[in-house]
């Protein structure tokens, strides 16, 4: 049998947890509630650096700087790369996601270490207050989310200051996040649940804590050398007295590299869990995914001097990260090919989810083969610090793991609030974010390779039209949120009633009521050994031969 | 599987001193035997590894400032080796009394236990006296040089761990005087604490190693 669900006799105890909506303003508990707050507040600071985007491509629609001063330019920039790496990327697709599924991927009644997780949440917004309140109290930061000395040296010193703070705070929840899931995978799993059992989501967020855990703390000390830099006048970073700046990049892309694994990793997760379910197959290589995952795991932390192939890196240092960067090609090529099979003859249903994830296929693979490009050195020093740069990143962190985030919020609502969204929206919202991401982003690499340089007010004006046409795309992204959030508040409280399984998927967080009671199920866990059981019989799932050619056949 | 509250209070926040205690106190009581399992010491565990990262970028960038950006002329930059040989003696030593506090308690010998406990605590604070004293006999000052800098900011943050520890030895110090507060078998406050302090004492054999010695 796919399923083997224990008959649902007792119930929990009541009145544990707060109940209605005051509890999600609560130091709640409870991880389904956490991951709501995480994923609220996390969508509350995407808006903010939303209309932060919006400042930056406004003043790049024109060739000179008009409407907004050159450095409160550099400070939106800088706000606009914290906040949506920090509040709103890492937070909601690890955080949020992370901690409303995997209790229910590893059968647990909750994270291994709650008030720890309600600790990690708590910190988020008053470390985002407190990042952009800095604007407002004598200027925020103006060196960029990478904060390089000597510049973060030299621009006003409270911002950065401030900036530090709240990435230190941002960081610390991390890890403690990142505790809490390796705890959670690897010692709260049912009893007679194995790890190559488990949804693939586990598998992605285990490998993106071990990098939380590994690289965040890294930063964190950087950070703090750089606080006395700018405070007490040491000189770790400054080359004026003596420090070296060059260090400082070293350090912050040992975590700043695993960073984007950190984000896209998850996506990745997140994708297979949502594949499978709409194709109505298997995903295909299951075995082969979770090693891919630990090779990016172990390559990602690897790689980080291709950043800085402009900063005087020596030819063997050079050669060894170009080396160590293409070889994260591989692994990621083969979970580029896993998701086509697992699509491949399937099933498939366009809706609102699938769209989002099939276009995350698509702009992946594209930043991906730039990201290729940008680690050959001759290549990356034509093209470094230009929007080349820029164009490839948003492709990876916006085509990539924000087009996953709607995906999975359309595909996961129904399990949150017990309604469905509505599909007309929801595929009207994927067609403007589609095409407006990409009038945005894809002309940004023709302006790059042709010498624009990133994080300047002022361009030469023959670069005018490619820009206006750029800014026309984040208009429009701008406008696909109004569908989205419409379709959010209005499928609360009107959507069609999902039920408990409407997508009738194997994973056990759909073998519950929708929403989930608190401790997520009445009576005991059901044991989930085949979560992508689709399309076969069940009794003749081998697991085995979930990994290859008789998968590939059985599965049609 | 036996209930499970997620609101009764048993699980660790941190590993700072209070909660480490707090944990204790509940652990004592019985609450983590009835539901929620107990992965305290995993989780500390896996903290100590990210901690352990922060060790290492600093001592990576000690060592990468060693290798490309050579000591100004002029610039002071001498260490003496007698005290800090002491405090590396004591901080050994006081991984060995711990580990006996640690034997005692498991074989229900609780004077014995807290005897040893604030001896290692003892040995802790002299460690940090030293320290102290060696930072007051030095010729350099904080913004003196890269060298004396980094020397400052590697020492004090590891200082920093070895005072967060000493409180907390003293709190499970100060706890076992409460009869059935540690028993043989259930002492979390103690054995997190002497799993914290073994991990500072490592890093002060790198320290010492890279600092005093290369």
């Amino acid at each position: 049998m796919t399923i083997a669900l224990p008959p649902q006799t007792s119930s929990s105890p009541p009145g544990l947890q707060p109940e209605g909506w005051l509890r999600y303003l609560s130091f709640s508990l409870d991880h389904k509630v956490i991951g709501l707050q995480y994923m609220v507040a996390g969508f509350f600071f995407y808006l903010v650096g939303g209309a932060l985007a919006g400042m930056i491509r406004v003043e790049l629609a024109s060739p000179i700087s008009d409407f907004i001063g050159r450095e409160t330019y550099n400070e939106v920039l800088t706000l606009h790369g914290t906040v949506m790496i920090f509040l709103w990327i890492v937070p909601v697709v690890n955080g949020a996601f992370g901690n409303y599924l995997i209790p229910f991927y590893v059968g647990a009644r909750d994270m291994a270490f709650p008030r720890l997780n309600a600790v990690a949440f708590w910190l988020i917004p008053p470390a985002g207050f407190l990042l952009i309140a800095s604007y407002f109290i004598g200027g925020a930061a103006q060196s960029g989310w990478t904060a390089y000395p000597p510049l973060s040296l030299t621009t006003p010193a409270a911002g950065q200051v401030v900036w530090i703070l709240s990435v230190l705070l941002l960081g610390g929840s991390s890890i403690f996040g990142g505790i809490n899931f390796i705890a959670t995978v690897l010692k709260m799993r049912r009893p007679g649940l194995k790890m190559m059992q488990l949804p693939m989501y586990c598998w992605a967020m285990l490998g993106t804590s071990i990098l939380v855990v590994l690289s965040t703390p890294v930063l964190a000390g950087t950070l703090v050398l750089l606080s006395f830099d700018i405070i007490a006048h040491t000189g770790f970073f400054n080359p004026a007295l003596g420090g070296n700046a060059v260090v400082y990049q070293h350090l912050f892309w040992f975590y700043s590299h695993p960073a984007v694994y950190i984000m896209v990793l998850p996506a990745f997760g997140l994708v297979s869990e949502i594949l499978p379910v709409h194709a109505r197959k298997p995903l295909f290589g299951y075995t082969t995914m979770v090693y891919s995952i630990l090779a990016i795991v172990f390559l990602g932390l690897i790689v980080w001097a291709h950043h800085m192939f402009t900063s005087a890196t020596p030819p063997w240092m050079r050669l060894f990260f170009t080396i160590a960067t293409a070889f994260i090609a591989v692994p990621t090529g083969i979970k580029f090919f896993n998701w086509l099979a697992t699509l491949w003859g399937g099933k498939i249903a366009l809706n609102s989810a699938m769209l989002f994830s099939c276009a995350f296929i698509l702009h992946f693979v594209f930043g991906g083969i730039t990201g290729v490009a940008l680690a050959q050195v001759p290549f990356d020093i034509h093209v470094h610090d230009t929007y080349f740069v820029v164009g490839h990143f948003h492709y990876v962190v916006y085509g990539g793991t924000v087009f996953v985030i709607f995906g999975s919020i359309y595909h996961w609502y129904p399990k949150f609030t017990g309604r469905m969204l509505n599909e007309d929206l929801g595929r009207f919202h994927f067609l403007i974010t589609f095409i407006g991401f990409n009038l945005c982003f894809a002309p940004q690499h023709w302006l790059g390779l042709n010498g624009m340089p990133r994080r300047v007010a002022e361009y030469d004006p023959q670069f005018t039209l490619v820009n206006q046409i750029s800014s026309v795309g984040a208009l429009l992204m701008a406008l696909s949120t109004l569908p989205f959030l419409i379709n959010v508040f209005w499928s609360a409280f009107s959507g069609k009633v999902a039920g408990d399984n409407p997508w009738n998927a194997l994973t056990p967080e759909w073998l519950t009521t929708s929403p989930p009671p608190v401790e997520n199920w009445k009576g005991e866990a059901p044991l989930v050994t085949h979560p992508y059981g689709y399309g076969v019989p069940p009794g003749q799932i081998d697991l085995k031969a979930a990994t290859g050619r008789e998968l590939w056949s059985s599965g049609q | 599987m036996t209930a499970f509250s997620p609101s009764s209070d048993q699980s660790p926040t941190d590993t700072l001193a209070p909660s480490l205690a707090q944990g204790a106190e509940l652990l004592a009581h019985g609450a983590a035997e009835e539901g929620h399992p107990d992965h305290r010491m995993f989780g500390l565990a896996t903290f100590l590894v990210a901690d352990g990262m922060t060790f290492a970028g600093f001592f990576a960038a000690y060592l990468t400032f060693r290798a490309v950006n050579p000591l100004p002329a002029g610039a002071i930059y001498e260490l003496e080796l007698i005290l800090p040989t002491i405090n590396t003696v004591l901080l050994v030593v006081s991984s060995f009394t711990f580990h006996r506090a640690a034997k005692q308690l498991r074989q229900n010998q609780l004077g014995a236990c807290r005897l040893w406990l604030l001896v290692t605590a003892g040995l802790g604070l002299a460690f940090l006296g030293g320290q102290m004293v060696e930072y007051f006999s030095l010729p350099f000052g904080l913004t003196d040089n890269l060298y004396a800098s980094t020397f400052y900011a590697l020492t004090g943050f590891h200082g920093l761990h070895v005072t967060l520890g000493a409180l907390m030895i003293l709190i499970v110090w100060w706890q076992a005087r409460i009869p059935g507060k540690f028993t043989a078998d259930h002492h979390f406050g103690v054995e997190a604490a002497e799993l914290y302090w073994h991990f500072v004492d490592g890093i002060w054999l790198i320290l010492y190693g890279i600092l005093y010695l290369l």
